[in-house]
């Protein structure tokens, strides 16, 4: 009895000095790159405009769209998954709506729909093919973008004899979709949305628990009655889905829908991702690192204009940003886990 | 001197194809008894704890639990009976905080419909509390990552996370396998917290040291076969390490006696 009560005295106080409770905040690392891109996009592009409401709104709409996407990459990469397959479902998505409401004139809300369900089928495609054939998902996301993009290249040029539709008033679509308020494209709300509704079912969700559980050890959560498949099979649609809703802005926005558009999300998302320190391996990562890892993207594509620097070397610039991020992303969890040992 | 068994196998076989891995196990677990079983490598060992733990079912012979026949149709079936398991790798997830693993599966809330989220305050003040009684005392915060916990540690967790979800029998798949001299103490002073608080135990493993220091009753498998089945003290430490060994030069040996 005495020992009893001896085991469940309250346990000692955690003394954690300041640096290493930071240290053990998982996006400590993209806030302070996010914050140093800043400072130095406002140092040497400030007097061009960067620091102004315009400059502002330039990045910040940038991240948003990139951000809608790769916030649900983001969480399907914890769950240990890629999706590549986003590029094509946005340029469906906006060739459907262009197709549909400005070539056949239906009502918006049919294709928009039309565009939606196409996500969740191409969702549910990718879960169905890495559940039941355990194949890797890069795999059989890479073929499904591939599949999709030339079917929709091909179907619209087959339909309307362009790859290119424009579609001009999209009626009640234009303000949810395609409004601006001082630059500010209604985007980034949509964005704010999506981050607020990742952050809060990763981290106070039954579902969050099981999505780093699935990406940290799939055998281990399966045993603890996590129902992995299903786990993957929401993400992918989540992310199609998403997806989906980028291409359907991207045509009422642009007053036109591309077959060809948006093969760029499908490295930018992940990058953002892994920028905002989402392992990539799977098991870690955190709604607000994403948004960071957004945030940085846009800053840095839309930044270097301001430089007047040529802007030739913007990849150069985000592929030596993407390798310093994981190295410093590596070494601020590997803090975080010893820890506990040096205690010791 | 203990009434019936917990959990009796009665002339379990189990074949694959044409490989009879298990041939006729006869095996008694009793509450508050750890009963190791010991055997080398393909001697059925895995395939008998899976039976016992619903992921295999026998292809002849039965499995008694309480008294009654039971047909465990998967792992959820069996642990509904609270049987539970700990593997090898212990299920941890080393990059989630020792409470979200903990309560895996089991997540409590709190709130309703739309609002209802996990209750983190409770998660963590319960992990703590039981991994704490487990003895561990290094961990002092359920919020700090498994990944900086040890071996031993993580053991704990993952008996202390079985015994509090209701198991009332205990496999546990070679737990000390892994481990150094002093994280197997650890490891075999939490068997012996749970078997004082009257659990039965199934303990696997390769090490007669650890199985002689803890064991009430002894099951040695060897080819599918029970090649001997006995109590604590009826056998001196080498005539077990023969056993374990193969058994053959032990049967052939203890003729002469």
């Amino acid at each position: 009895m005495a020992s009893m009560e001896q085991s469940i005295e309250q346990p000692a106080p955690v003394r954690l000095n300041l640096i290493e409770r930071i240290l053990r905040i998982m996006w400590i690392g993209p806030a302070i790159a996010a914050l140093a891109i800043y400072v130095f996009f406002g140092i040497v592009g400030g007097s061009s405009g960067f620091l102004s409401v315009p400059g502002t709104a330039g990045w910040l709409n940038a991240a948003a769209e990139l951000g809608i996407i790769a916030i649900p990459i983001g969480l399907l990469l914890i769950a240990g998954e890629f999706d590549l397959s986003t590029g094509s479902v946005v340029g469906a998505a906006a060739i459907i709506v262009a197709l549909g409401s400005g070539f056949y004139g239906l009502p918006v809300e049919y294709t928009i729909t039309m565009a939606l369900a196409l996500g969740v089928l191409v969702g549910c495609f990718n879960a169905f093919l890495v559940n039941f054939t355990r194949l890797p998902s890069f795999i059989v996301t890479l073929a499904s973008n591939f599949i999709l993009a030339g079917t929709s290249l091909g179907l619209s040029r087959l339909i309307s004899g362009s790859s290119n539709v424009s579609y001009r008033d999209a009626g009640w679509a234009e303000p949810i979709l395609a409004s601006k308020w001082n630059f500010f494209n209604v985007s980034v709300l949509w964005w704010l949305f999506a981050a607020v509704l990742a952050a809060w079912v990763l981290r106070q969700t039954r579902f969050g628990n099981w999505i780093l559980a699935t990406g940290g050890n799939a055998d281990a959560a399966r045993r603890a009655g996590v129902p992995v498949g299903r786990v993957k099979l929401i993400l992918f649609i989540w992310t199609a889905v998403s997806a989906a809703f980028v291409g359907i802005m991207s045509a009422v926005m642009y007053n036109q829908g591309n077959a060809a558009q948006g093969q760029g999300y499908v490295f930018q998302t992940a990058i953002a991702a892994v920028i905002g320190g989402v392992l990539l391996s799977g098991g870690f990562g955190s709604v607000i690192g994403i948004v960071l890892g957004c945030i940085i993207y846009g800053m840095v594509s839309l930044g270097l204009f301001y430089t007047g620097w040529p802007t030739d070397w913007l990849q150069t610039f985000i592929g030596a940003l993407l390798v310093v991020a994981v190295l410093t992303n590596n070494l601020i969890r590997n803090i975080a886990l010893g820890r506990g040992r040096k205690a010791n | 001197m203990t009434a019936a068994p917990l959990m009796r196998l009665a002339g379990v076989s189990r074949s694959f194809g044409n490989n009879l891995a298990l041939n006729g196990v006869d095996l008694d677990v009793y509450a508050g008894e750890v009963h190791c079983l010991l055997g080398d490598n393909g001697a059925g060992k895995s395939t008998l704890i899976k039976i016992m733990s619903g992921v295999l079912t026998p292809t002849l012979g039965s499995v008694l639990y309480g008294g009654e026949p039971v047909w465990f149709r998967s792992p959820r079936d069996a642990q509904a009976y609270g049987i539970g398991t700990v593997h090898q790798d212990v299920g941890s997830i080393p990059l989630i905080s020792v409470a979200r693993n903990f309560f895996l599966g089991n997540e409590p809330t709190r709130g309703w419909g739309p609002w209802r989220r996990l209750d983190h305050a409770r998660a963590n003040r319960i992990a703590l509390e039981q991994i704490r009684a487990m003895g561990i005392r290094r961990v002092t915060d359920a919020d700090q990552l498994v990944g900086t916990m040890s071996g031993g540690e993580r053991q704990a967790l993952a008996i202390a996370r079985a015994l509090y979800f209701g198991a009332r029998l205990l496999i546990l798949d070679e737990p000390t396998a892994a481990l150094g001299v002093k994280e197997s103490r650890v490891v075999i002073d939490l068997i012996k917290r749970a078997r004082d608080a009257g659990v039965a135990l199934v303990f696997i493993t390769h090490n007669a040291t650890h199985a002689l220091s803890v064991g009430d009753r002894f099951t040695v498998l060897i080819q599918g076969k029970v090649a001997a089945s006995f109590l604590r003290g009826e056998k001196t430490r080498e005539e077990v390490l023969n056993l374990m060994a193969g058994g053959e030069e032990f049967e052939s040996a203890g003729h002469g006696d």
